[in-house]
């Protein structure tokens, strides 16, 4: 199930222009504000029903999945890649090394997020890669202090003393021994932290430090709808929705993914 | 340096340096290991003989120990004095070690196949097929059933017995000409520790290497050594042929140590206990260790250390009381 979800999403953000049945950004004022076809007054001309300045709201959806993928995975790349790194050197080093870098860690969680992406933006100007920065200088700090604390468990097991009794380098262990036993923990908090990304985009994005309008975003098009909530609900619950369906599937794909890379789990 | 003589350690000093004081955990321990011999090393817990072991390896935890004086000579050379570089080409080809824990011995998420693949690459470079091959073959030396299904196989779906033959197969991988086995049986159940104790016995003797045996148990002592070294307190206090040590244990503690290792004969009655505690290790006494606990304790005994007597061939012990005889 939840890989159809993620399908479904992928294919969207790849195929949004043969999938879209109107341009996302092309205003139709006369037909503003129209709800799903299934309400009253909605029609099967929008599906999905319009936004205040007429836009398809079914087209900005399916373009809006593309920015949020896009950024989602290009951010847990880039911090949670730095993450992954600095946790482990951090953890197997200990030391002068781990103590250096653990200070850092904790001094990226007293900086506000928020406002250090509105500096980014401001410094830098708005679009994606001001956007993936911001995000990924977000998660750094927390998987290096995950991924660490689980390298602190497992360099204590026997087999690392093994390997240097074997002779293996410093660099070998890091790469063969902990990476390995630190990869599904990795993945888990991958999956675990797109909703935090997806939900920070869209944070960002009302804010003015994402991506710029009109191009649609998930999350601009909440913000967008927040206004004439009591009227026209529908155009800020919808992309919700979808942002919960993914947040969801990816989640229970990640709990699949977790079992699956276990090789305790794998055979049984 | 005598040729026979693989192993040789002398005064070695290894201390933990921790803001409370320092842990004199190996104060100046002395003791050969002549080639394809088995050496026991024995003592209570805590008196030093891990980290010996370690010391010997130089893999001492990071941070707090370090190794303050003293040679460790492979074949002649102080290893001591080597690089970390040269260091890392002697341990596993040269000298090896198996762990106490065999649970924790391998990796969890590689097969065994893979992990003794990654033993052998380190010797020898051959194709997949080929090591494939040595490595099925390392299992059947170390008298696994079925190797070729058990290659495959994950940590987890292996009994401790069979971990832990798998650990002996990696360490002997690199043909060491030492290897040191700490505590390797502890863990395992009675019956599968005769088993490994015999498999290790027939590995020795087929390849010729020697063992440094660590255990507190003297019946595994009785069945693996041939010389044993008592350690008390982070020093050797006695060192001999195993049978002259069992008929003549000279050192107080060593008399003390095998009177309280039950009898399988003759009326099953109260074992004799040692009265008191190992002097702490960040305090210890002037004179000889074991003074405060022993029996036949003179005025001299806690003043001055005594000096290594010889008691017969090829044993020794750290005693007053004999050289006074």
């Amino acid at each position: 199930m939840s890989v159809i979800v993620i399908a479904t999403m992928l294919c969207m953000a790849i195929f949004a222009p043969l999938l879209a049945p109107y341009s996302p950004i092309d205003q139709t004022l006369r037909d503003k504000l129209l709800p799903p076809f299934w309400l009253e007054g909605g029609s099967t001309k929008y599906i999905l029903g319009t936004d205040a300045f007429g836009r398809d709201i079914l087209s900005r959806l399916i373009f809006g999945a593309r920015v949020s993928l896009i950024v989602a995975a290009l951010a847990l790349t880039a911090g949670g890649g730095v993450g992954l790194v600095i946790g482990i050197v951090a953890g197997y080093t200990g030391g002068i090394v781990e103590t250096i870098l653990m200070r850092l860690v904790d001094a990226a969680f007293t900086f506000p997020a928020i406002l250090f992406a509105l500096l980014l933006a401001v410094t830098m100007g708005q679009g994606l890669g001001t956007l993936v920065i911001a995000i990924s200088l977000l998660l750094w700090a927390s998987f290096a202090r995950i991924i660490r604390g689980e390298v602190l468990a497992l360099k204590q097991r026997d087999f690392i003393a093994l390997a240097k009794v074997r002779g293996c380098s410093e660099l070998r262990i890091m790469l063969t021994h902990i990476l390995p036993n630190v990869l599904s923990t990795f993945m888990v908090l991958v999956t675990l932290n797109i909703g935090v990304v997806i939900i920070a985009e869209a944070a960002l994005s009302f804010l003015g430090a994402g991506i710029p309008p009109p191009t649609p975003t998930w999350g601009l098009m909440i913000s967008e709808g927040r206004g004439r909530i009591a009227e026209a609900w529908w155009v800020s619950l919808i992309p919700g929705l979808a942002i919960t369906a993914l947040v969801l599937s990816v989640n229970l794909f990640g709990d699949w993914l977790r079992d699956r890379l276990d090789p305790r789990l794998r055979q049984l | 340096m005598s040729a026979e003589n693989v192993l040789e350690v002398r005064d070695l000093v290894t201390y933990f340096f921790l803001r409370r004081g320092v842990v004199k955990a190996v104060d100046g321990v002395s003791f050969d290991l002549k080639r394809g011999e088995v050496l026991g090393l024995v003592g209570e817990s805590g008196c030093g003989k891990s980290l010996t072991a370690l010391s010997i390896m130089r893999l001492l935890p990071r941070g707090s120990a370090r190794t303050v004086r003293g040679e460790v000579r492979l074949a002649g050379e102080n290893i001591l004095t080597r690089s970390p570089r040269q260091m890392r080409e002697i341990r596993g080809r040269r000298i090896s070690m198996i762990l106490q824990d065999p649970q924790t011995s391998l990796n969890p998420v590689f097969s065994v196949g893979e992990q003794l693949r990654e033993a052998i690459f380190r010797r020898t470079r051959g194709s997949r097929a080929e090591m494939m091959k040595e490595a099925i073959a390392a299992l059947r030396r170390v008298e696994i059933a079925a190797p070729d299904e058990r290659i495959g196989q994950f940590p987890h779906q292996m009994s401790g017995g069979m971990k832990q033959r798998v650990v002996g197969a990696i360490s002997i991988s690199g043909q060491p000409e030492v290897l040191i086995a700490d505590e390797p049986t502890t863990a395992l159940d009675v019956t599968i520790q005769l088993q490994y104790l015999k498999l290790l016995k027939r590995l020795q003797a087929e390849t010729g290497m020697a063992i440094l045996f660590i255990t507190h148990d003297f019946g595994v002592v009785a069945r693996m050594c041939n010389r044993v070294a008592v350690m008390y307190a982070g020093r050797i206090v006695e060192c001999g042929p195993v049978a002259r040590i069992f008929e003549h244990p000279s050192h107080p503690y060593t008399q003390a140590l095998i009177a309280s290792v039950p009898a399988m004969s003759g009326t099953a009655g109260r074992l004799p206990t040692i009265d008191g505690q190992p002097p702490s290790l960040m305090d210890l006494p002037p004179g000889c260790r074991f003074a405060a606990r022993c029996p036949h304790s003179q005025p001299r005994c806690r003043d001055t250390y005594p000096s290594t007597f010889t008691v017969g061939p090829a044993h020794v012990a750290d005693c007053w009381m004999l050289g006074s005889q």
